[in-house]
């Protein structure tokens, strides 16, 4: 064993932190300030650093909003966080042990991230209660889903997302039909079938009515808290009506971090993004 | 919430429906055939009962199919050698069946290894004395081709248009190396010239009539069974992985492991249907590997509708019909006619002849006043969607 292996984050001995309980390899161990630490990431493609020297905290149960203008690295960032891009440089802790840069996209996603892409993908032949069954987490083998027919503790899980969501009563109605927004609803659902002690939702707002927006926000507001929700947004106003903290960023790392109305001040951030 | 479980496979109104209509018109032409004397105008020749058999196994064939097309969406235009090597298991015994009755009347070797000079059987030959062991040979050689072009083709993600050419190149393929004498399945000829099964001969009508209700069982069976299969929660995986693969792996699923195993089952029912086909046409040369055949198969299916099982067996069956009373008039306009009949359906009927049923019906309703429930909101656009080209 050399040095660096010593000194490994995803390595804290236990005699350091004497009357902490033992995290077994592979679990989350949510004991630190922060759900997820993000570390000095860069990020390039062909010489193009799309993330640099990128450092970002989430809480437990934080609603946190990430804007920025185009080729920011907003869609990169969460493209580290899930696991589909690797980091040039930088750590990526989720937790306190769980490496993410070491981790494939499905371990990530078993451990607790879940992300709600930007176009909505429901299965459209499938009901919204038949979309939430295939998102929720579980064994997903062939033998398991061909001989254990749900149970009634995962019906009512079910029917109690739709309900956070606002989709009970299309229950049982074709996911194709729904609306755009009622989709994009079902997806969240989707993602929150699955557990996830980390939201990752990508411009949920886009081609929504009025009362769907403010639907949308009443709902991001509600998930955060029992989740960590990051939402990465355009429109300022669906921003201000729900943020507690705002992250900025520009040209691959953070350019303003804080409340709403500080960083709408903040004449670094007026020149680069608001001001425009 | 739609349930999955055997009782619900065993006893939903379709299932109840389909193996109802089955035996019924089965039990009808046995009665016909059987009962009735020959010279009376309602007797139903022992052609027809063999006829109807035939149908049975292309219907089998086609539900076969609808299981990986119409519910996973792979797009396979090789199935019919599936079909072929369960044929080919089962002419294996009844060639052996054959005994020394045989041209050259050679206890142990078929005519055509005594034509070729052979001294001895093939390895492969072994066992195929047994009934037993053909039965297991039928569902294990397709089975296994499947299994091991399916993993390698699913693992390496080949999807598309590309995995239907490959399937077409292997039924291509096998159709040349079954040509061939050397490979010991009787070349140009096939195998043919059988005598009896389980011995009861092959020319009696009992056991015509004895062939026609085995396959009959063995289509209610494997509807019973692929019902099971796509009313589970691995159903709706599966159709999950036809609706959008790669969502469908992020949520976690192995969606090759998926393929692969509605791949192998289905060349398993696929077998089956060519194993009941031999004893009642006959003959199973390499002709029936032709990749003809296996687009002709995808017609049935389209030509009946997609993803409902029955819609398969409809499609089979009349088209099969169309096909016997056509070559009867015309024979070489046949295949013009077949052609044209895909570009219909492609272009006004996609969901076929089953979402034509269900757009009349859902009109019909419309009409009446009745407000249709869930489930069924999908398809109120379908009549406009049915005009644009799929």
């Amino acid at each position: 064993m050399n040095l660096r292996d010593t000194f490994r984050r995803d390595r804290v001995f236990d005699v350091v932190r004497p009357g902490t309980r033992t995290i077994n390899p592979g679990e989350l161990d949510t004991g630190g300030k922060y759900l997820l630490y993000m570390e000095n990431i860069t990020v390039s493609f062909d010489g193009f650093k799309a993330l640099n020297d990128l450092t970002l905290y989430i809480e437990p149960g934080e609603l946190r909003c990430i804007i920025g203008p185009n080729g920011a690295g907003k869609s990169t960032m969460m493209d580290v966080i899930t696991g589909k891009t690797r980091p040039d440089q930088g750590t990526c802790f989720f937790g306190q042990t769980l490496d993410l840069t070491r981790m494939s996209e499905t371990e990530i996603a078993g451990a607790g991230i879940g992300r709600k892409f930007q176009k909505p993908t429901v299965f459209p032949e499938h009901t919204a209660a038949e979309n939430l069954e295939l998102a929720m987490a579980g064994p997903k083998t062939t033998w398991h889903t061909l001989v254990h027919p749900l149970n009634g503790e995962q019906r009512d899980r079910i029917a109690a997302t739709l309900d956070t969501v606002g989709l009970l009563d299309r229950h049982d109605h074709v996911a194709g039909a729904l609306s755009h927004g009622q989709k994009q609803w079902l997806e969240i659902a989707m993602v929150l079938m699955q557990q996830p002690k980390l939201l990752l939702v990508d411009e949920p707002i886009a081609g929504m009515t009025r009362q769907e927006v403010e639907r949308t926000a009443e709902l991001l507001q509600q998930l955060a808290g029992e989740h960590s929700v990051v939402v990465v947004e355009h429109d300022m106003e669906f921003i201000r009506s729900i943020a507690s903290t705002v992250t900025v960023l520009h040209q691959g790392s953070v350019l303003a971090e804080g409340k709403m109305q500080d960083v709408q001040n903040d004449p670094k951030v007026i020149e680069v993004y608001l001001g425009e | 919430m739609r349930h999955s479980d055997l009782k619900t496979a065993l006893t939903d109104r379709a299932a109840r429906w389909f193996i109802g209509i089955l035996f019924g018109a089965v039990a009808l032409v046995v009665l016909l055939n059987q009962l009735i004397p020959a010279d009376s105008g309602l007797h139903v020749s022992s052609y027809t009962v063999t006829l109807l058999g035939k149908y049975l196994c292309y219907a089998l064939l086609a539900m076969a199919l609808d299981l990986v097309w119409g519910y996973c969406g792979i797009l396979s235009l090789g199935h019919g050698a599936f079909f072929a090597l369960g044929g080919y298991a089962m002419g294996m015994y009844l060639m052996r069946q054959i005994g020394d009755r045989g041209v050259y009347g050679n206890p142990v070797l078929p005519d055509f290894m005594v034509f070729l000079n052979w001294q001895e059987l093939p390895w492969y030959w072994l066992g195929s004395h047994s009934f037993p062991f053909t039965m297991v040979l039928i569902a294990l050689v397709p089975g296994l081709l499947a299994f091991v072009f399916g993993w390698l083709a699913f693992r390496s993600r080949v999807t598309g248009v590309y995995l239907s050419i490959i399937t077409q190149a292997l039924t291509y393929a096998l159709m040349l190396a079954f040509f061939r004498n050397e490979l010991g399945f009787g070349g140009n000829n096939g195998l043919t010239d059988f005598k009896d099964i389980l011995g009861f001969s092959l020319r009696e009508d009992s056991t015509r009539v004895a062939l026609l209700i085995a396959t009959a069982i063995a289509l209610a069976l494997a509807f019973v069974l692929c019902r099971y299969i796509t009313g589970s929660r691995m159903g709706r995986v599966v159709m999950a992985v036809r609706d959008g693969e790669s969502r469908a792996r992020f949520l976690g699923y192995r969606t090759e492991h998926y393929k692969l195993w509605i791949f192998t089952l289905s060349a398993v029912l696929a077998g089956i249907a060519g194993a009941l086909y031999v004893p009642q046409v006959g003959i199973i040369n390499p002709g029936e590997f032709s990749p003809l055949n296996s687009i002709e198969l995808v017609v049935w299916v389209a030509v009946g509708g997609r993803a409902t099982l029955y819609g398969a067996v409809i499609g089979a069956i009349l088209v099969n019909y169309g096909k016997t009373v056509f070559t009867g008039i015309m024979p070489e306009a046949w295949l013009f006619a077949l052609g044209g009949l895909f570009v219909a359906v492609t272009l006004f009927l996609p969901r076929g002849l089953v979402g034509l049923a269900d757009n009349v019906r859902q009109r019909l309703r419309k009409n009446s006043g009745t407000s249709n429930g869930s489930k069924g909101t999908d398809n109120d656009n379908q009549p406009e969607a049915s005009h644009e080209p799929a």
